[in-house]
C-alpha cells in the first residue's frame, strides 16, 4: 500500500496520458468514422470502394500491427511522429472503421423514405446526409458507439508497449519494482481505467435518453 | 370544375421504358402533362402507375426514353438533378415527414437549405402553408404526434414552400384511415381549383370525378386508355378498364 502511495505521482501522469491518448483518438476516430460511414453511403463508387477498402484492412488487423506500422514503418517512408501523436494514429485509425460500421447500421436503420423526401425537395446528397440520415441515424448508434469507444480507451493500453508511459505500462514497472505490493498496483490500474470508462457510460446512457426519438 | 389547363406542355413523357430486373414494369409510356392540368393515374396494382409517378422526378431511373420538364430533360444525377426536383412537389403515401424535426422545421428545411431562403421568410411561409391545410396550430409538434391525415396535409404543406411547377401525388390517401381521407382529399382538390399541375396516382375515384380534366388507366405497364373523366367513367373503351371500374364501382 505505501509503494502504491508513494508513486501515485506517476499513477497521475500515467493517467492524464491515458485520458489524453482516449479523447484525442477518440474525436479522431468519432470524425473519420462518420466520413467514412458516408463513404460506404455514397452514390459515388470510388468513395464506397475507397471506404469499404479501408473498414477491411483496418477492421483486420490487429491493433498492435496499426501501432508498429505508424511508430516503426511509417518513419521508413521519412514520416517521423512523435511516440504520443503516433499513439493517437494509431488507436484513432483502428477504431474508425468499427466507429463506421456502427454508424453505418445507423444509417441503414433510417426508413429509406426519409432520404427519399429530402432528396424529393431537392437536397443534394450531402445535404440529405447531414440533415436528414445521420442525426437520425446518431439516436440508434449511441449504444453500439459506446461500446466501440469504451473498447477504444482499454485499447490505448496497447501504447505501453511503444514506450508511452500509460497507466498499463505501470504495471510491469511497479511490479517489477516491488512486487509485494503487486495487488494494490493492478487496483489501482482498474481504478484508473474505470475512472474513465464508468463516467463515459453514464454519460452514454444520458445521451441515448436524451436523443430517444419518438416514432 | 377545376380551371382549364393551357393546353401548353410542362411534362412530356417520351418512350419510356423501365425494366426491375426481367421485369418490364414500364412499357413504350408516351404522356404529356400541360400546365395547370389535372391527371389522374389509376390501374390495378402492379400496373406501374406508382413507377410512373416516381419516373417524373427520378426517384426511379428510366432505361430508355426521355422525360422532360418544362422543355429540360431530367438530368440523371447531382445538382443538375437536384435543382430540378427542387421544382417538382412530391407527396408520399407513407408521408415520409422528417421524424427528428418539427412540423414547422420540416416545411422550411427545403426552403432554406435548397433555395437559401432567411430562416424568417421560410417561417412566415411555413406557417401560412400549415394554416392553409389546417395544422398551423400543430407547429411546434413532431410528426409522430399527428394523425395520419394531418401528417399527409403537412407533407403537402412541405412540399408546396417549394412553390413547384408540378406536384405528384403518389397515393396520397392509401394509407389513412377511412376518416382522414377527405380532410386530406380535400386540400388536393383546392389546389386542384388554384391551378396547381398535378399528377395523382390514387384509387380515389370520387376525386378523379371531382378535380381531373384528365384520366389516365394503366395496365402491365402500359397507358390503355386516356380521356376526360366522365368519358373514362360512363363509357370507357378498353375491356380491362371496363373490367377494372366493374370491379371498384360495384359496391
Amino acid at each position: 500500500m505505501q509503494f502504491f502511495l508513494d508513486n501515485i505521482d506517476l499513477f497521475r501522469d500515467a493517467f492524464l496520458n491515458t485520458l489524453g491518448l482516449t479523447l484525442f483518438a477518440g474525436v479522431l476516430a468519432l470524425v473519420l468514422g462518420t466520413v467514412l460511414a458516408g463513404m460506404r453511403v455514397s452514390p459515388i463508387a470510388p468513395l464506397r470502394g475507397l471506404a469499404t477498402v479501408y473498414v477491411e484492412i483496418f477492421r483486420n488487423t490487429p491493433l498492435t500491427v496499426v501501432f508498429f506500422f505508424v511508430i516503426f514503418g511509417l518513419p521508413q517512408i521519412d514520416t517521423v511522429v512523435p511516440f504520443f501523436t503516433g499513439a493517437v494514429i494509431a488507436v484513432g485509425t483502428y477504431t474508425a472503421a468499427f466507429v463506421a460500421e456502427a454508424i453505418r447500421s445507423g444509417i441503414n436503420s433510417v426508413a429509406p423514405g426519409q432520404a427519399e423526401a429530402a432528396r424529393a425537395l431537392g437536397l443534394t446528397f450531402s445535404q440529405t446526409l447531414t440533415t436528414v440520415v445521420l442525426p437520425q441515424a446518431f439516436r440508434t448508434v449511441v449504444p453500439p458507439l459506446g461500446s466501440v469507444l469504451i473498447a477504444m480507451a482499454k485499447n490505448t493500453s496497447i501504447a505501453a508497449g511503444f514506450s508511452i508511459s500509460e497507466v498499463s505500462s505501470l504495471l510491469a514497472r511497479l511490479s517489477n519494482a516491488d512486487p509485494n505490493d503487486l495487488l494494490f498496483i493492478l487496483l489501482g490500474v482498474v481504478l484508473a481505467y474505470m475512472i474513465i470508462t464508468v463516467p463515459a457510460a453514464i454519460a452514454l446512457n444520458r445521451i441515448e435518453h436524451r436523443v430517444a426519438i419518438l416514432r | 370544375m377545376t380551371s382549364a389547363p393551357t393546353g401548353e406542355p410542362l411534362v412530356r413523357l417520351t418512350g419510356v421504358n423501365k425494366w426491375f430486373g426481367d421485369l418490364h414494369v414500364l412499357q413504350d409510356v408516351d404522356l404529356t402533362i400541360d400546365r395547370g392540368e389535372v391527371v389522374v393515374v389509376i390501374g390495378p396494382s402492379g400496373s406501374g402507375k406508382s413507377t410512373l409517378c416516381r419516373t417524373i422526378n427520378r426517384l426511379e431511373s428510366i432505361e430508355r426514353g426521355e422525360i422532360t420538364i418544362d422543355g429540360t430533360p431530367l438530368p440523371a444525377e447531382g445538382k443538375e438533378l437536384a435543382a430540378l426536383r427542387s421544382d417538382v412537389g412530391m407527396v408520399f403515401q407513407s408521408f415520409n415527414l422528417f421524424a427528428h424535426k418539427t412540423i414547422l422545421e420540416n416545411v422550411m428545411l427545403g426552403p432554406v437549405k435548397v433555395r437559401g431562403k432567411s430562416k424568417a421568410e421560410a417561417e412566415k411561409r411555413a406557417r401560412e402553408l400549415l394554416d392553409r391545410v389546417g395544422v398551423g396550430h400543430q407547429a411546434d409538434k413532431v410528426p409522430a404526434q399527428l394523425s395520419g391525415g394531418q401528417q399527409q396535409r403537412v407533407a403537402i404543406a412541405r412540399a408546396l414552400a417549394m412553390d413547384p411547377k408540378v406536384m405528384l401525388f403518389d397515393e396520397p390517401t392509401s394509407a389513412l384511415d377511412p376518416e382522414m381521407i377527405n380532410e386530406v382529399l380535400e386540400v388536393m382538390v383546392g389546389l386542384a381549383k388554384d391551378g396547381m399541375t398535378m399528377v395523382v396516382v390514387t384509387h380515389e375515384m370520387g376525386f378523379a370525378r371531382r378535380a381531373a380534366n384528365r384520366v389516365v388507366f394503366m395496365d402491365g405497364g402500359r397507358i390503355v386508355e386516356s380521356s376526360d373523366p366522365e368519358t373514362f367513367f360512363t363509357s370507357p373503351t378498353s375491356d380491362r378498364a371496363k373490367d377494372f371500374l366493374s370491379k371498384i364501382l360495384n359496391h
